[in-house]
């Protein structure tokens, strides 16, 4: 079966993203959520379990406690207390931890061990995956079922000191707070010296019921020196102070008969050897919980090795405590030790609803979760405690009641830690099996693109595939056979679940057979490529057009840029600084590309003359008006582009700040905002879309110039409208509103210019073979492209488009044309105008990068697909005008029609290496310490990527369609 | 073939060297606190005002710049001046690039500034002293097979080696190690210091092994 190469690199890159998809799949465990939407009320608890009816039966018992005291510091690592250090330096704690009445545990964190997503833990009770932080991007607020909404709910009133980002997620859920950022790493002093100045006054009132506080100075220590820095040691004791100040407060408190008090001091991390966190060793997730109420027993004899429980644990025991439903999604179990000193049947019936809360969650995560061992455990428990409260109500105080009770507490206690230890397995797993499989699909299909290139890059553009004679083959059913035995194999034997395993059937035998014919399509190929047949014309990958398979510096430096980048992906340092990887490259091909135009015009004068006598007839059939002194002009144009076009690369680059090293330095961009500035910005602004103007205009009918003409004017008004910039005849105190007007009315003329490209395009192909037609109409989508792109493009970011425009202008004037660039070099220098200008936008590989804000541009809420959609475009604009601007190019400008087929092959080829490399890296380094702060978020950069390209792809891809249909 | 060259370019490249590492070695002895990380614009200064008097003096004795047509004394003193003139731009030139390639503007002006003086002592004066201040015979050199002489060759292995070597120098810039090496502009200047002498080895030998392959076309 003969396939064109467009048509053959789109169909690869759509199953890549199929495999990356898959890839994902395994790579981020699916949330463990309650498919309720709505969050627990006291109402929903379920009744204590009774053996026929009664009444009264679904009240809560009792709170436990009053008032609670949490105390968190962040990054205290378990040792701070509980080790040699612990007993120096906060003696007040070691004190109460051994002889007072306590409760101390070493509570295990989950990565990533970074405070915010460790606060949504200690909240809702969940462990926050990778990706919830992502679906969260648009609301910095907690939306979950979370233990301090429970709180406000049920009137009581918090106070809040510490870390802002608590007041971030949780915003109008204190009576009372003060946030400290913790922006300046450098200082640890102030930062806590801002929380315990209320702390006085608030422990004096009595008008709160819960009291949070969060210390960072710690935190900010430990990065700026590590664990055993001189400067621990007063901060420890600053906070064991701190510590005694508030339990002794509590204590004077204490009214006879009220409920007693609960003071916690916990940590949300610990701290590396180094003293930084977000990982998962031992140090970074081990943290101190420590639980001091008058409600406990009080100790004699000290202990050696507090006991071990997980951080999400505290959760469901505070919530119980105070009296309030447990949080839906919580998976840890309450602490047993807690409830120690309460009847028998309150501690049943905590236990109960802790029981119901998990069971619940349990049956809306795992599939079959009656056969999980906890499932049945629990419903054995139920039923042994409703025969237990039978014999209670009816009176009975036997030494049998006793017993039984505390048989029915141990089962309840077993049945919670295996439900408990289920959903958190659930949670904290890679599944490999899904990541292996997605890993082979992808790189069989790399490997399929990299067999195909000689043919697919050759002059007739057209991939050979044996499509029929492979599925025929023995070996294709004897694959298939294999791997679906593998597939059961793996399936039976997994004790954990996996993705590929929950499919159904017949999904699961197409993704088989398809794998199967892939691998036989490689076997047939590579043995056709070995053994050399007369059929194969395939030259060098690179210059088609020389002979000899030689490469020039170009192609040197192309080659080692692509190769050394993909390799660059492995340190984590250089995906945070992806961006000076492109910059750096590109500015040497910029360089490499002045070579190269320097010698054609300097030393190609003097040697070979002819060679330029050549090229004169051709352009002199154009424009044979002033053929000298246009060629002068030309060479100068030519030379000057390259150092013109290093220049605006350099300022670009000025303008955002990004990465992570260097992202503090000030930049442009925020010169510009800054509202001193504002008339600088409006002129930058009005200079940029008139340029943009000029730039786009010249290819477009006339009535495609109005509407971009009125189009970029709408752009304006736009952000005048939200403020951005002003006219010159407005006053500056004029009321901001969403510009939501003036974002459709430019929206329409998008539409509007698209809607004439396409008719063109249509009509090119369908009614007249006029190829002016089909470019015009090409040129007409592009600038409907770059209209869109300027209205959602902030303001200051307005140069950027206005330097691509500019570059790419020049360089397919002078550069690419002149001096005989073949597709696949014009292509990857596309690829890298495309990267680098993905950074100059100000973006990086972080998700906070990410602009949400333009989502809302000209809609009056939140609406998702659209949102999502403009996000994306926005978000990727750089990469997808380049890649556009290469379809336009190689199709109007070139005369060779498979110029456009092997761009296509080039831009796949491009986009599926890293993408490949990038996956077996992750999967290497999935238990590195920045997985989930740097890989990750670039993990999902490279996915998104991979869609785009492969809907690029779909577009050259019916570009060439008309190129052939134009020629036959 | 060549043989007298070729020794001849040994033992130039081997005193060029040998100067290098004296210009470390000596001011470490006598000046106090001196080190390459530390007083690292002092190295620089150092090594380029050493590399650029040892590659004239030698240069000059041996007698291999091309002939001047006048002996006059107003033609030869023209000629310094163009040479320092050339040495000068060459210096402007380099900083530009640097910045280009993403050296703060402003701020370590003066760091950037010592990098480019050191790339100009260490490439542009082998060309002046080679080829003198004469852009065509630049031009030539520096396009494929324009190589006219042994010493030519020479020239384009040894410039394009501390170019390169500049330019793999500021490889570890972006990592996040914190050693005294990636700090602006040590890294990069020590790359092309060591791309530089790689070149000075490099020139003679690959000349060596490829004598019977090298043909020059005469004027």
């Amino acid at each position: 079966m003969k396939v064109r190469s467009s048509v053959f690199a789109s169909f690869i890159l759509i199953f890549e993203v199929f495999g990356i998809a898959l890839f994902l799949r395994g790579f981020f465990p699916a949330p463990v959520k309650s498919s309720l939407s709505s969050k627990s009320q006291l109402s929903d608890l379920p009744a204590e379990p009774l053996l026929g009816s009664s009444p009264n039966s679904s009240r809560l018992p009792h709170p436990l406690f009053k008032r609670v005291v949490i105390m968190l510091v962040d990054a205290l690592r378990e040792d701070f207390v509980f080790g040699p250090s612990g007993r120096m330096f906060m003696p007040y704690t070691r004190h109460v931890v051994e002889r007072g009445s306590s409760h101390s545990f070493v509570a295990k964190a989950r990565p990533p061990t970074v405070t915010m997503p460790r606060i949504k833990a200690l909240t809702t009770g969940s462990i926050p995956g990778f990706i919830d932080v992502v679906m969260n991007l648009n609301s910095p607020a907690l939306l979950e079922d979370n233990l301090i909404w429970q709180a406000k709910v049920a009137g009581k009133k918090i106070v809040f000191y510490g870390d802002d980002t608590w007041v971030r997620l949780f915003p109008k859920h204190f009576m009372e707070y003060d946030g400290t950022t913790s922006f300046f790493v450098s200082d640890y002093t102030e930062v806590d010296n801002n929380v315990t100045r209320h702390l006085d006054s608030t422990l004096k009132r009595d008008d709160w019921d819960i009291l949070i506080l969060h210390y960072l100075g710690l935190d900010h220590i430990g990065h700026i020196s590590g664990p055993h820095s001189s400067l621990i040691q007063p901060k420890l004791l600053e906070m064991d102070d701190i510590l005694k100040k508030i339990h002794s407060a509590l204590i004077l408190k204490e009214a006879e008969g009220s409920l007693p008090y609960l003071l916690v001091l916990c940590g949300d991390h610990g701290m590396s050897e180094t003293g930084s966190h977000g990982g998962s060793s031992e140090p970074e997730v081990n943290t101190p919980l420590v639980l001091i109420s008058p409600a406990f027993k009080r100790k004699d004899s000290n202990i050696r090795n507090p006991e071990v429980v997980e951080q999400v644990d505290l959760t469901p025991t505070l919530a119980l405590g105070l009296g309030l439903p447990i949080s839906q999604n919580s998976v840890g179990h309450v602490i047993p030790g807690v409830l120690e000193e309460i009847s028998l049947r309150d501690q049943l019936r905590f236990l109960h609803l802790n029981g119901h809360q998990l069971s619940c969650l349990l049956k809306d995560s795992i599939p079959n979760y009656e056969k999980e061992a906890g499932f049945e455990q629990f419903r054995v428990a139920e039923k042994a405690h409703g025969s237990w409260m039978k014999l209670y109500i009816e009176g009975n105080t036997s030494e049998v009641l006793t017993n039984m009770g505390k048989k029915v507490l141990k089962q309840y206690l077993e049945a919670l830690t295996a439900m408990s230890s289920a959903l958190s397995k659930q949670l904290g797993k890679y599944d490999m099996y899904s990541m292996i499989a997605g890993m082979v699909l992808v790189f069989q299909l790399l490997l399929l693109l990299l067999l195909a290139m000689p043919e697919a890059l050759s002059s007739a553009a057209a991939v050979d595939l044996p499509v029929l004679s492979s599925l025929l083959s023995l070996p294709f059913y004897l694959l298939c056979l294999l791997l679906a035995s593998l597939h059961v194999l793996v399936c039976t034997s997994a004790e954990s679940s996996c993705y590929l395993c929950s499919l159904p059937w017949g999904l699961v035998f197409a993704a088989v057979a398809f794998s199967s014919t892939i691998l036989c399509l490689l076997i047939s190929m590579a043995t056709r490529r070995l053994s050399p047949g007369p059929k194969i014309q395939g030259k060098s990958p690179l210059r088609t057009s020389s002979s000899e398979w030689s490469l020039s510096e170009l192609d040197v430096l192309l080659l080692a840029g692509t190769i050394g980048h993909t390799l660059s992906l492995g340190a984590s340092s250089f995906v945070e600084e992806e961006h000076q990887t492109w910059y750096f490259l590109l500015n040497t091909l910029c360089l490499a590309v002045f070579q190269d135009v320097c010698r054609k015009y300097f030393r190609e004068k003097n040697g070979s003359r002819e060679e330029e006598e050549q090229i004169l007839p051709s352009k002199n059939c154009h424009a044979s008006a002033h053929p000298k002194g246009e060629i002068y002009s030309e060479k100068w144009l030519a030379l000057a582009t390259p150092p013109f076009t290093l220049a605006c690369c350099r300022l670009l680059r000025s303008l955002n700040q990004t990465g992570v090293q260097w992202a503090h330095l000030p930049d442009v961009g925020h010169w510009l905002n800054s509202s001193e500035h504002k008339m600088v910005l409006s002129l930058l602004a009005a200079f940029c879309l008139v340029l943009i103007y000029l730039l786009v205009q010249r290819r477009c009918s006339w009535v495609s110039k109005v509407a971009l003409a009125l189009g970029l004017l709408g752009v304006y008004s736009y952000r005048a409208a939200v403020d951005n910039v002003s006219f010159p005849w407005q006053q500056s105190g004029h009321t901001m509103s969403r510009g939501t007007v003036e974002a459709r009315f430019v929206y329409v003329f998008v539409l509007g210019i698209l809607f004439t490209g396409t008719k063109d395009l249509l009509r090119s192909q369908i009614i007249t073979a006029d190829a002016k037609l089909k470019s015009r109409g090409l040129w007409e989508i592009y600038s409907g492209l770059v209209l869109l792109v300027s209205l959602l493009f902030r303001a200051h970011n307005l140069p950027v488009l206005c330097g691509c425009l500019l570059i790419q202008t020049l360089m397919a004037q002078f550069i690419w044309k002149k001096l005989h660039y073949d597709s696949a070099q014009t292509t990857i220098m596309h690829y890298w105008f495309g990267q680098a200008f993905f950074y100059f936008q100000g973006n990086s590989n972080n998700i906070a990068t990410v602009d949400i804000s333009v989502g809302f541009i000209g809609l009056e809420s939140y609406v998702e697909a659209p949102a999502i959609f403009l996000t994306a475009l926005n978000t990727y604009a750089g990469p997808l005008l380049w890649a556009c601007h290469l379809v336009c190019y190689l199709s109007s400008e070139r005369d060779s029609p498979v110029a456009v087929g092997h761009g296509c092959y080039c831009l796949a080829l491009l986009r599926s290496v890293p993408a490949a490399a990038y996956i077996v890296l992750v999967t290497v380094l999935r238990y590195h310490l920045f997985v989930w702060s740097v890989f990750s978020p670039k993990l999902l950069y490279e996915s998104m990527h991979l869609l785009l390209t492969a809907g690029v792809c779909l577009f050259f891809n019916t570009m060439e369609q008309s190129h052939g249909s134009n020629k036959s | 073939m060549w043989d007298h060259e070729i020794r001849a370019m040994a033992s130039t490249h081997a005193i060029i060297a040998a100067s290098v590492f004296m210009a470390t070695v000596l001011p470490a002895v006598t000046i106090r606190g001196f080190s390459v990380y530390g007083t690292h614009l002092l190295w620089l200064y150092s090594v380029s005002g050493t590399v650029t008097a040892v590659s004239v003096a030698v240069f000059w004795l041996l007698g291999i710049s091309p002939p001047t047509k006048k002996h006059t004394l107003g033609y030869k003193l023209s000629r310094l001046f163009r040479s320092c003139v050339y040495f000068f731009l060459s210096c402007l030139f380099f900083h530009t690039v640097v910045v280009l390639y993403g050296a703060p503007l402003i701020e370590s002006a003066l760091e950037t500034f010592s990098l480019a003086v050191l790339l100009t002592s260490l490439t542009t004066l082998r060309c002046l002293c080679v080829l003198g201040p004469n852009v065509q015979a630049w031009i030539r050199v520096f396009s494929r097979h324009g190589a006219m002489s042994v010493w030519d060759t020479c020239l384009q292995i040894t410039v394009a080696c501390t170019v390169v070597g500049a330019w793999v120098g500021a490889f570890p810039i972006p990592l996040d190690w914190d050693r005294p090496w990636q700090v602006w502009p040590v890294s990069c200047s020590l790359g092309a210091m060591i791309g530089f002498l790689t070149g000075l080895v490099a020139a003679p030998a690959w000349i060596h092994y490829h004598r019977k392959q090298l043909t020059y076309k005469c004027k």
